[in-house]
């Protein structure tokens, strides 16, 4: 098979991971303060529609991406005061959050199912650097949206592992009392991360609406939404490894086109739209089982509501 | 520590029976508050649109039968994810195993086409629930062994049935003279259940009540329906009490599948008549919700699901007249939200504090 190819497809698998990036991130930095937030998917959708009527209306898709990003953050302070304020039970508030955002989208987008954006994020060959040959072009000729999580990824991990913040969030969802006691506000914490990590999540719904497949389309996250949430668990709450996962993903997305196209085996579409999820079971029960083998695991406190008169 | 809070949460020694109550029918009456306002900013007369979705339901023979007709596959949907609930099992995938449960009783019907009703229809019966029981115990096995997150594994397998039975309809098992529709050739008269005075109400909704009767005789009258209760409420104390929480998982979330894969069934063998794309509107989720606003009780199941099922034919109803279908599952999470919010004035006592400072 011809180089390109393969360089196409890697390229590609980075692509098609970068919504998966995004919305991992996010829920990563949720679950680290302690909260387990079920309602990727919804506030991916709410991400996705709000981005694009604002970027169609206007005509810059940066504006629907700070909209985007304020939309699901917006969604995510409803679901950080039903769980963390009111107490409700995380898993189903999250799955209401998905459900309700799944409506919302649906209901907003409506008018918007079929019309073209007129401007769009397109790739931008980095100079010098898109010159090196494999690496070039399949690292650095991307849009901005993917590059701007080439920033992330590092800032994230250096965060929570090397400053003083960092070391508050962990100790928020690792042990809040403990972190109470020695004078971390665990509950402005967990309200602050959970809607950073669910503004991250938007900024994955925008990029699939305004650069991956520049259109609205009724449910267009098909499942991705979890799949990070999934991911999440694959890369033990770690940036750097969720990079890998979701590129992984990306990866097999991308290579199911590839493999139909260079080999000419007709295997049902249906089957290689199943690839993603069947990857997904499969990873997951793997990287469970790697947990428990190593004693490494989620974070001690995730989805347990603090209560300071029960310490 | 002298950090005041002027309002503070005071557990309450009994959680409260009236608000238990209050609660569901207040969240109800919130959330199309809130459509309404996303209606109106979109344009649409909110009062004339409720008033349509009611005259949807209640102004005509059809909509009322529609109601029941819609109300079968969410009770026992609802049924299914509420026995894992209760073990803190949280069963998502009740729209993949409605799928399955389809295919399985469609696979009997297609198969064996000639078979008398009175071996046909117990035979669709069995293969449904032994489908939608197989796919909920797929991921009940790496749960019980390694602790697999069960949310995820039952939610990606919601995908994979969707797809398997896509893939039927629009290949392998499309009708040849279907004008191209992705279905199957309907099934033969004998594997039809049978309707109540002329309407499309079957016997769906038999299999729906006795099952809700027979759970609730499970959950208080029987030995292993304790051991359900004990594990949700304590799993430590149902492992120091010697109850094999493990097999219970297994057995539990064969049961809720089967209960769905019992929808899928009788949705094809009494209404559809054959297999198709997109069988169900999202049951599987919006049992979900039924089964939370239901307080997981079999009885409060039943009278749940008949609401939301009038919220699924007003919702059609209204959408001639362009009202976005994805208006009701806007309302069906928006009454999650305020039913989850309410929950906690039913087990906490609201203080607002003076200035003490302790």
């Amino acid at each position: 098979m011809e180089n390109s190819i393969w360089i196409a497809t890697l390229a590609a698998a980075i692509t098609a991971g970068t919504p998966i990036l995004y919305a991992a991130l996010g829920e990563i930095l949720a679950e680290r303060a302690g909260v387990l937030n079920l309602g990727v998917e919804g506030m991916m959708l709410v991400g996705a529609v709000t981005g694009f009527m604002v970027a169609a209306r206007t005509g810059s898709p940066w504006l629907g991406f700070l909209t985007a990003l304020l939309a699901a953050g917006v969604m995510a302070a409803l679901f950080a005061f039903l769980t963390i304020t009111l107490r409700a039970n995380q898993v189903v508030t999250g799955l209401a959050l998905t459900i309700f955002g799944t409506g919302l989208s649906g209901f907003l987008g409506k008018p918007y199912i079929g019309i073209p954006l007129p401007l769009s994020f397109k790739p931008v060959a980095v100079p010098v650097l898109s010159g090196i040959p494999v690496i070039g072009p399949v690292l650095f000729n991307h849009d901005p949206l993917v590059y701007l999580t080439y920033f992330l990824v590092p800032l994230l991990w250096y965060f929570l592992y090397h400053t003083r913040p960092g070391l508050n969030l962990r100790a928020t969802g690792e042990n809040p009392a403990a972190a109470d006691a020695l004078g971390v506000n665990v509950f402005a914490l967990r309200y602050l991360y959970v809607i950073i990590g669910g503004m991250l999540a938007g900024a994955g719904g925008a990029f699939l609406s305004l650069a991956y497949a520049p259109s609205w389309l009724e449910n267009m996250t098909a499942g991705r939404g979890w799949i990070a949430v999934a991911l999440v668990i694959f890369a033990v709450w770690d940036p750097v490894k969720a990079l890998l996962g979701s590129y992984l993903f990306g990866g097999v997305d991308a290579l199911s086109y590839t493999l139909q196209a260079a080999t000419k085996i007709a295997i049902p579409s249906f089957f290689l739209k199943m690839l993603p999820y069947i990857l997904t079971l499969v990873v997951l029960i793997v990287a469970t089982r790697q947990t428990v083998v190593k004693h490494i695991g989620a974070p001690g406190a995730l989805s347990v509501p603090y209560d300071r008169e029960e310490r | 520590m002298a950090k005041t809070s002027f309002i503070t949460w005071e557990k309450r020694l009994e959680p409260s029976r009236a608000l238990a109550v209050v609660v569901p029918v207040a969240a109800v009456i919130m959330a199309l508050g809130v459509a309404a306002v996303f209606l109106a900013a979109t344009g649409y007369r909110p009062l004339q649109v409720y008033q349509d979705m009611l005259a949807g339901v209640v102004g005509s023979k059809y909509g009322l039968s529609e109601t029941v007709v819609k109300a079968i596959p969410l009770m026992l949907a609802g049924l299914g994810v509420s026995v894992a609930f209760r073990m803190l099992l949280w069963n998502i995938g009740a729209e993949g195993q409605f799928y399955m449960g389809a295919f399985g009783a469609s696979w009997v019907a297609l198969t064996f086409p000639h078979l008398p009703a009175y071996i046909m229809l117990p035979a669709m019966f069995l293969a449904g629930v032994a489908m939608g029981g197989l796919w909920a115990v797929l991921p009940a096995l790496p749960r019980a062994k390694w602790g697999v997150n069960e949310v995820i594994t039952t939610l990606m397998l919601n995908y994979v049935a969707i797809l398997w039975v896509d893939y039927l309809v629009y290949g392998p098992w499309k009708d040849p003279k279907g004008f191209n529709f992705p279905l199957t050739a309907p099934f033969s008269e004998a594997a039809t259940l049978p309707t109540i005075g002329g309407t499309r109400i079957h016997l769906g909704l038999i299999f729906a009540l006795v099952a809700a009767v027979l759970l609730a005789v499970v959950l208080w009258r029987t030995r292993w329906g304790y051991e359900i209760r004990v594990i949700g409420e304590s799993p430590r104390a149902a492992r120091y009490a010697g109850i094999k929480i493990e097999k219970n998982i297994i057995l539990v979330m064969l049961l809720s599948g089967a209960l769905a894969g019992l929808a899928g069934m009788s949705e094809v063998a009494g209404i559809t008549h054959r297999l198709q794309h997109g069988i169900s509107p999202g049951y599987g989720y919006t049992a979900i919700i039924i089964a939370w606003l239901a307080k997981l009780h079999p009885a409060a199941i039943v009278l749940v699901s008949f609401l939301f099922s009038a919220l699924i034919v007003g919702g059609y109803s209204v959408q001639t007249a362009g009202v976005p279908a994805a208006t009701v599952s806007m309302l069906q999470g928006a009454i999650l939200f305020f039913v989850l919010g309410g929950e906690i004035f039913t087990r906490y006592r609201l203080r607002l504090r003076s200035k003490e400072v302790r």
